[in-house]
């Protein structure tokens, strides 16, 4: 990849977070550490790596992205604005009465969402649905899942996991924004998931291990994810929760308290500076 | 007018040969089962189209999600197990990903009430119509016998939406000659009756027209209806049937709370109110056992049902 290129997604990256900072304080709740975290890899697909069309949000040859982990829906929003499914001017109704941008993802009222997701847990099945849908029609499309390192305490992640490798569903990507905290604390006290890589290699998939905030790394790890023969794939991103905003990076608190007026004028001053 | 008990195929039978039947036409249908498609007899379908067949194995909440994205990419998926199972394990899959964003997901579940028999109560489904008729956007069926049930598939495929269907593990009396018309959502006068109204689904429509013969020859005549379809319920029969007989008894192979009583109780006080009796399985888990035994015991056959008319039809003369 072209050093401009990487610029320039670095660049998109950091307008999503500024987004993501303005919705989360308009709407007064929300989950801002995990929307940050994952916005890196949201910006690599949507803007480097996927087949899709803003304009025709069913194209029966499109990539799908599934956010499992539903919470993180202002990243997914802000990333879906600014490549054109909706206007941009939208992103400021989030959760609120009558907004197509609700509190978790609702594929009934938004251009451009897969899956309404926001149980945690159930985005992996969904995403081997699409992905045998595919390889039933032959159809070359790929479906990517964005999964959260809490949420694969859910056995069902693991039923889907399993299904997926027998099948050998190889058009089917799993991301991991692994930001090593959930609700309650860190991932490791509550309920550890590690060794993460052989996990996931135990259960027959392809495994790759990032830093999810490396745009490069990003965008080369997914096109190799891509040409995986014969098995499902899973990128292991390690994320920093908040990531982007110095006081919200690896705090916890931010996992699903909006940023108050103050701190989300901090927050854009810093963001603003990075993106100079 | 002597009912005679001749026994068809079990109606998880029926779907079955239905399922492979609609394969021919419907070349988007995908079946999933969770290893039991001997028992749920998708195994049919499997056999006809192996290509469209998938085991998902002992994973009900990975099928149902699957379905979930089958469905928003186009197929029409029928999803199997154990009623039991599909309902309370995979509930808030298909809450979530099938209810919510109203796909079109075919839910068939076998094994439906206490007639399941000697596996015990592990394996009988209780619950699942409560569960179902919770489910906004979710249309509920329980075929009575082989005729309806193999109508009622090919309709529940065409329905844009999800949709659940209870089947059941033992014979099912037959209850409708070849070539009768039935249809979704639209339920069944069997039986004609000035005295009161009879509304049953599942095994319990043959009790209801046993228990109408029994009444006959004590001088009472009840009309018997088929709620085969029980959301979205049959507004206009059970308001003409109430206000025509004037009592009403509902009998189901189900808890009962949150069954089909609850359903025709809730539009009789709507549109007509007259005294109700229910017969259901009275808020308690049943065991093992012969399946003839245990509806017996449970209080959901004929002599039953002719109790609970008698009941009903001492309260309508007082009102």
């Amino acid at each position: 990849m072209k050093s401009s290129d990487t610029a320039a997604l670095c660049h998109t990256a950091n307008e999503i977070r500024k987004d993501i900072i303005r919705m989360l304080t308009e709407a007064g709740s929300g989950h801002p550490g995990g929307s940050l975290s994952a916005t890196d890899i949201l910006t690599a697909l949507y803007f480097k790596l996927m087949r899709h069309d803003p304009k025709n949000p069913k194209w029966p040859d499109r990539d799908r992205v599934v956010l499992s982990k539903g919470h993180g829906a202002p990243a997914l929003y802000a990333a879906l604005a600014h490549a054109g499914y909706f206007p941009k001017e939208w992103l400021m109704t989030l959760r609120k009465l009558d907004s197509p941008l609700q509190g978790h993802p609702d594929m009934r009222r938004l251009p451009g969402i897969e899956a309404s997701t926001g149980s945690l847990g159930q985005g992996l099945s969904i995403g081997v649905g699409i992905a045998l849908a595919g390889k039933l029609d032959k159809k070359d499309y790929r479906t990517y899942v964005i999964l959260s390192d809490g949420e694969l305490n859910e056995g069902q992640t693991w039923e889907a996991a399993t299904f997926a490798a027998h099948h050998k569903l190889n058009h089917l990507i799993g991301i991991l924004d692994y930001n090593k905290f959930q609700l309650d604390g860190a991932v490791k006290d509550v309920l550890d998931m590690e060794p993460m890589v052989d996990k996931w290699k135990a259960f027959g998939w392809e495994v790759f291990e990032i830093d999810g905030h490396d745009m490069t790394a990003i965008v080369e790890v997914l096109l190799k994810a891509q040409q995986v023969k014969g098995k499902p794939s899973i990128i292991v991103a390690h994320t920093v929760k908040g990531k982007g905003v110095s006081f919200m990076e690896h705090n916890n608190h931010f996992h699903g308290v909006a940023p108050t007026k103050e701190e989300a004028e901090r927050a854009l001053k810093e963001l603003e500076e990075k993106g100079k | 007018m002597a009912l005679e008990k001749k026994l068809g195929p079990a109606t998880r039978d029926s779907y079955g040969k239905a399922l492979a039947e609609l394969g021919k036409t419907h070349s988007n249908i995908v079946v999933l089962d969770g290893d039991l498609s001997k028992s749920t007899k998708t195994d049919s379908f499997a056999k006809a189209f192996p290509e469209r067949f998938f085991n998902v194995g002992i994973a009900e909440a990975n099928m149902a999600g699957m379905a979930a994205g089958l469905a928003s990419s186009g197929k029409i998926p029928f999803i199997s197990s154990f009623a039991c199972f599909i309902m309370c394990k995979a509930y808030d899959q298909l809450r979530m990903a099938v209810a919510f964003p109203e796909l079109n997901v075919k839910v068939v579940a076998s094994h439906g009430g206490i007639s399941v028999g000697e596996d015990g109560a592990s394996q009988q489904s209780i619950e699942d119509f409560a569960l179902a008729l919770t489910l906004p956007n979710f249309v509920v069926v329980v075929p009575a016998d082989d005729v309806s049930a193999r109508a009622l598939v090919p309709q529940m495929a065409d329905h844009p939406g999800p949709a659940y269907m209870r089947t059941g593990r033992p014979k099912a009396p037959i209850i409708y000659p070849e070539g009768s018309k039935v249809t979704l959502g639209k339920g069944n006068l069997l039986r004609e009756g000035k005295d009161l109204t009879i509304f049953a689904v599942g095994l319990l429509v043959f009790e209801a027209l046993a228990a109408a013969d029994e009444l006959h020859k004590k001088g009472i005549e009840a009309a018997v209806c088929d709620l085969h379809t029980i959301k979205p319920i049959d507004r206009d029969l059970i308001k003409e049937q109430a206000q025509k007989t004037g009592a009403a008894v509902t009998c189901e192979e189900h808890q009962i709370y949150g069954g089909l009583g609850s359903v025709v109780a809730r539009v009789i006080s709507e549109e007509a109110p007259v005294p109700m009796e229910f017969v259901a399985i009275r808020d308690t888990y049943a065991e093992s056992g012969d399946p003839n035994q245990l509806m017996d015991r449970y209080g959901l056959t004929a002599p039953n049902i002719v109790m609970a008319c008698q009941r009903v039809l001492k309260r309508k003369k007082k009102s």
